[in-house]
């Protein structure tokens, strides 16, 4: 049974997105910075904890962006095979939402049209659209903006399969360590492990919408998302990267099968600001 | 330590800063980023004269999002001071002070508050809202056609920095990890 979706609804949804997820974080970030507030050492760590608490609370009473980096637009839409768009483009329909949004919620327009000519497009489009078909006749929708101070400190390492889960180890490490200040500790680590180079990187991202206080459902995985955590939070970089006992609010972890010659790993950095919205339709 | 000052930052004041200190900055700052940075930079190849009062001038790092009707700014939070490392050792030789922004510095950037007196304070990163209840006035100054990427000049009332680094080299990115870290 076909299911028609007007191509007006995904504008809307999309518009409604970003205004919601640029000014409130997800229940399960705002009990993470609580946790971290709880267990952290350092008097200046529990001072900037502080701040990102009162800052969450100005952005919903007074309605101003968490972070005046609003992002760039990263939208997943898994749409059922069963539906069938109507009355326009469905890549048009998710630009003109982002275009709407970000002028009527007074958002950042943070996009150049070109990496090199680097002219601002003025309405945060084009956004950044990864689709994929699922059974069914629904589609849902994530919309998670993306700053870019943490996506800069992000990598990619084509490991060798001999380098195994210690060298999985030693990448998120290296990348998280790189990170330090520059990407606004406490941060969320999203890696993505396995696949190929594309499919690392965008199942790294993918990670990082899945909710803190869920742990991956394979048990490797979920004792190393533990045992990474533990290891960042040695590290000593500390919120705002000025020291401290909480340097990552979590780990999330996901993995694909790969070639019998690869081990990529991909490590997305975000930082305490990760915004991520969720809409079934 | 805490410590409350107000703009212009000259040599006097940041003999008193040490990294590590509380400040609560008061006064006039300037706001430039990427773009801004690399316009100034290429107008002064050209002998012409800088857009803003560069002596004893603090600059922020940063692109706010718009300001609703009746407020003076949008959210306001710092941006990655390390992608204007390139600029910065030109801008101090001339005098500037003061920057604010988060992140590590190069080495070239640390050699040249050394030589000119001038301190690195770092803002919380991802506090925007919570910084823009300390900016009570915001005009653009120039590159209007920037956007977010304008140069602004504020009026800021108690706004929260940290010396990160001083005018001596004293770093806190790197003395306060060592402190804590256990692995």
């Amino acid at each position: 049974m076909i299911r028609t979706i007007d191509i007006t609804v995904i504008t809307e949804t999309i518009r409604d997105m970003c205004i919601e997820a640029n000014h409130y974080l997800s229940e399960d970030m705002k009990q993470a910075i609580q946790t971290a507030l709880d267990s952290e050492k350092s008097e200046l760590g529990k001072k900037i904890l502080n701040q990102l608490q009162e800052n969450l609370k100005i952005a919903d009473n007074e309605t101003i962006p968490i972070c005046q980096d609003t992002g760039m637009a990263v939208v997943f839409m898994e749409i059922g095979q069963d539906v069938h768009f109507e009355g326009g483009n469905l890549e048009e329909a998710v630009n003109e939402g982002v275009r709407q949004g970000y002028t009527e919620g007074y958002l950042r327009k943070s996009v150049v049209n070109d990496p090199i000519l680097r002219e601002n497009t003025k309405d945060n489009t084009p956004a950044v659209i990864h689709y994929s078909i699922v059974p069914g006749a629904q589609v849902k929708i994530t919309f998670a903006p993306k700053g870019f101070g943490s996506e800069n400190m992000s990598r990619i390492f084509m490991l060798k399969p001999a380098d195994g889960i210690e060298g999985v180890k030693e990448a998120i490490l290296t990348a998280v360590s790189d990170a330090g200040p520059n990407a606004c500790p406490p941060m969320v680590v999203g890696v993505g492990i396995g696949g190929d180079f594309e499919k690392a990187a965008i199942m790294a991202k993918q990670a990082l919408t899945r909710e803190l206080n869920k742990r991956s459902s394979i048990p490797y995985v979920r004792d190393l998302e533990e045992e990474m955590l533990a290891k960042i939070n040695g590290l000593g970089i500390g919120p705002g990267g000025l020291g401290g006992t909480c340097t990552a609010l979590g780990v999330n972890i996901n993995t694909y099968p790969t070639h019998i010659a690869g081990l990529p790993v991909a490590v997305n950095i975000c930082c305490h600001v990760n915004r991520h919205t969720v809409r079934t339709l | 330590m805490d410590k409350y000052i107000t703009t212009p930052i000259t040599e006097a004041v940041t003999a008193e800063l040490k990294s590590g200190d509380y400040v609560y900055l008061n006064g006039t700052i300037y706001v430039a980023r990427d773009a801004a940075h690399k316009r100034m930079t290429e107008a002064l190849d050209r002998g012409e004269e800088l857009p803003i009062e560069i002596k004893d001038a603090t600059i922020y790092y940063m692109g706010p999002s718009p300001a609703r009707e009746g407020r003076a700014i949008g959210s306001a939070g710092p941006t990655t001071a390390s992608r204007m490392d390139k600029y910065a050792p030109r801008l101090l030789d001339l005098g500037e002070k003061a920057m604010i922004g988060k992140g590590k510095r190069t080495k070239e950037v640390i050699d040249a508050m050394k030589r000119n007196k001038a301190v690195y304070f770092a803002a919380v990163g991802g506090a925007g809202a919570l910084l823009s209840k300390c900016i009570v006035k915001s005009e653009t100054v120039c590159y209007e056609d920037l956007g977010a990427e304008a140069i602004l000049k504020l009026e800021v009332e108690n706004f929260p920095v940290i010396v990160v680094i001083d005018r001596d080299g004293n770093n806190l990115y790197e003395t306060a990890i060592k402190e804590y870290r256990t692995l």
